[in-house]
């Protein structure tokens, strides 16, 4: 195929442990470490090795978000890919307006593939994709830990509440990737370097014609209800009493 | 509680049985009006008798074809966007199909969506976890706007089966079908003991366990106390034991009463599966496992020395 979009998103790194900002506005962000969100890290392996292995030109990255996220993007650039759009939007979006957003450049790029995350860290959504597929009316595979693409068809092996399902899609194709699909490779100093000669296009939301006026508000973000700190016990027999006190063992 | 709202619940389905997460989204539903109908698309006519009789439903709306015979999203979503234009709410369960087909639902609506109700406040407000439950967001959607969601099962209990609503049989509606997406096969294996997402008790294992065969003494406590038993990631990526099984941001979200972690060092993204648990029991022979932080029961041990000592305290 000649292209393969990958949208990444600049989330809150999966090691660091969230603060909540004291008037529950929102979560801290300023001096935490930021990173691409993982499952757009996988997805952006899948399109490398795809490329790689011959059977793709070009590996397009895209991200919406505020100035920064271009660090995300170096970093894309880094692991691989050939160029870079970015988005510039300063706060967060609902997903049905990244979705309509991404629309735009999937119009101008044409790409056979789209990878993205099954969802992103932050809001848990797992909306996007689906829905940028949707728009187009193309098929779409969430959940990925398996892909084989033969001629015009990929076969995606999905991991499902019930266990791995098996699907046939036709490409123009989105795929969603979830963990098990593959490890990403580290980046090497001397790619960073040839990263910053890559190209990295800058858009404005506005000229892209998406309405982004908010349908959801956040009215407070709070920390979850702690839960009562427990005991420590010395072995199984303690614990057996323990239990049938609290009514979770029958005598 | 606004009683001229209309909801709209999207029945989950697998091998000929309606799944208990369809019940828990009907739940979520009642509270936010009492007009609730339950769409059930499948090829199966045997479902609708069962849909029937979920207590807080109005009419079962049915449409039996064999496009449905997998739950295809890109063959759903149009039919169902079609039949939601009499309703205000869609809501679907928050498992793999629900989250699969949904998005899709709100991008034929062109609506923004909510993943994961964990509490209804109002009929607009809404409570819903980010950052892996680690923050708790509440959210107004605007007056007017049709709202499609799905519902976090492990927050809602199921509903009773003592109704017997009226079930309407409707005609596949004219939108276009894409023929893109193939099904080509499921494997899933046949669980002998209660499913996860149910069970009162969890028996949980990971990367401590050590091996497939390990887990055999995972198996033998859940028999003995008629639990399922579920997993940390590095355990599924280990091969030890299937996808089906991982608990966490990214495998299942359960809440069983009683839960036992063996060998799992409760890193955030496993936590975020058990938060809603009763009594979490621990067992690590790390003393500085941070599972212990968030235990209300803790045990350092090596569990195969464990296992087996509680077993026989069981007899
Ligand atoms: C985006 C993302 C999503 C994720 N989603 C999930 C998810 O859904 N679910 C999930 O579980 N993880 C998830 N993870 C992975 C998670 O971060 C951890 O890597 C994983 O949970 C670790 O599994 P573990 O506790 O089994 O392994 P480890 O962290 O390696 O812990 C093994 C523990 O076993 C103990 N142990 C070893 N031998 C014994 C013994 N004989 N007796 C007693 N104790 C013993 C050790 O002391 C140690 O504490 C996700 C990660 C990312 C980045
Ligand atoms: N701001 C964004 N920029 C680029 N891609 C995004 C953005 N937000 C979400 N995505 C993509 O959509 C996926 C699912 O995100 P979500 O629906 O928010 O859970 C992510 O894994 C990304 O691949």
């Amino acid at each position: 195929m000649e292209k393969i979009l990958v949208c990444i998103k600049r989330v809150i790194d999966y090691n660091v442990k969230i603060r909540i900002k004291p008037d529950e506005s929102g979560v801290i962000t300023d001096g935490v470490k930021m990173s691409i969100n993982p499952f757009d890290e996988i997805a952006l392996e899948e399109a490398l090795r795809i490329k790689e292995s011959g059977n793709a030109n070009e590996v397009i990255i895209v991200s919406i978000g505020p100035d920064d996220t271009q660090q995300q993007l170096r970093t894309g650039l880094a692991m691989g890919a050939d160029r870079a759009i970015h988005i510039e939007h300063p706060t967060p979006l609902e997903p049905i307006q990244v979705a309509k957003l991404l629309s735009r450049i999937v119009e101008q790029e044409q790409p056979e593939l789209i990878l993205m995350g099954k969802q992103a860290i932050d809001d848990d959504a797992n909306q996007t994709g689906q829905m940028l597929a949707q728009i187009f009316s193309y098929p779409q595979a969430t959940f990925a830990s398996k892909i084989t693409l033969t001629g015009n068809t990929l076969e995606v092996v999905r991991e499902v509440d019930q266990g791995l399902e098996i699907l046939d899609v036709d490409l123009p194709a989105i795929v969603t990737v979830d963990l098990r699909l593959n490890e990403p490779r580290y980046v090497k100093l001397p790619d960073i370097m040839k990263a910053k000669k890559k190209p990295l296009e800058v858009l404005d939301p506005v000229s892209l014609d998406v309405s982004l006026d908010p349908s959801i508000k956040v009215l407070n973000v709070s920390a979850p209800p702690p839960r009562q700190s427990g005991v420590m016990l010395e072995d199984a027999s303690q614990l057996v009493s323990s239990l049938k006190e609290k009514g979770l063992l029958n005598d | 509680m606004t009683s001229d709202q209309k909801v709209l619940v999207i029945a989950e389905h697998f091998q000929g049985e309606i799944i208990s997460s369809t019940s828990k989204a009907i739940n979520c539903a009642s509270q936010i009006s009492s007009q609730v109908d339950l769409l059930v698309l499948s090829n199966d006519p045997n479902l609708s008798d069962h849909a029937s009789r979920y207590d807080g439903i109005n009419e079962v709306l049915v449409i039996n074809d064999d496009l449905f015979e997998n739950s295809i999203a890109s063959i759903m979503a149009p039919v169902i966007a079609e039949i939601a234009s009499s309703y205000d709410y869609v809501l679907a369960p928050s498992t793999t199909f629900g989250k699969d087909l949904t998005p899709r639902v709100s991008a034929v609506l062109d609506v923004s969506q909510i993943t994961d109700i964990m509490e209804v406040i109002d009929s607009r407000t809404f409570k819903r976890p980010v950052y892996a439950g680690n923050a708790i967001e509440t959210i107004e959607i605007n007056q007017g706007q049709k709202v499609v969601a799905t519902v976090r099962p492990a927050s809602f209990k199921d509903v009773g089966d003592s109704n017997n609503a009226s079930v309407k049989i409707l005609d596949l509606p004219s939108v276009d079908i894409p023929n893109h997406t193939r099904f080509k096969g499921i494997q899933s294996e046949v669980k002998e003991r209660p499913d996860l997402q149910v069970a009162s008790v969890v028996i949980s294992g990971g990367r401590g366990v050590g091996s497939a065969e390990n887990f055999e003494i995972l198996y033998q406590l859940a028999d003995k106390l008629g639990a399922s038993v579920g997993a940390s990631r590095a355990a599924v990526d280990a091969g030890y034991v299937p996808n089906d099984m991982q608990v966490g941001q990214t495998g299942k979200i359960i809440a069983p009463d009683l839960y036992f972690a063996f060998g799992i060092s409760g890193a955030i993204q496993h936590i975020a599966g058990i938060k809603d648990a009763g009594t979490i029991v621990a067992v690590n022979k790390d003393p500085d496992a941070p599972i212990f932080e968030i235990a209300d029961i803790g045990i350092v041990a090596d569990l195969f020395e464990f296992i087996p000592d509680f077993l026989s305290k069981l007899d």
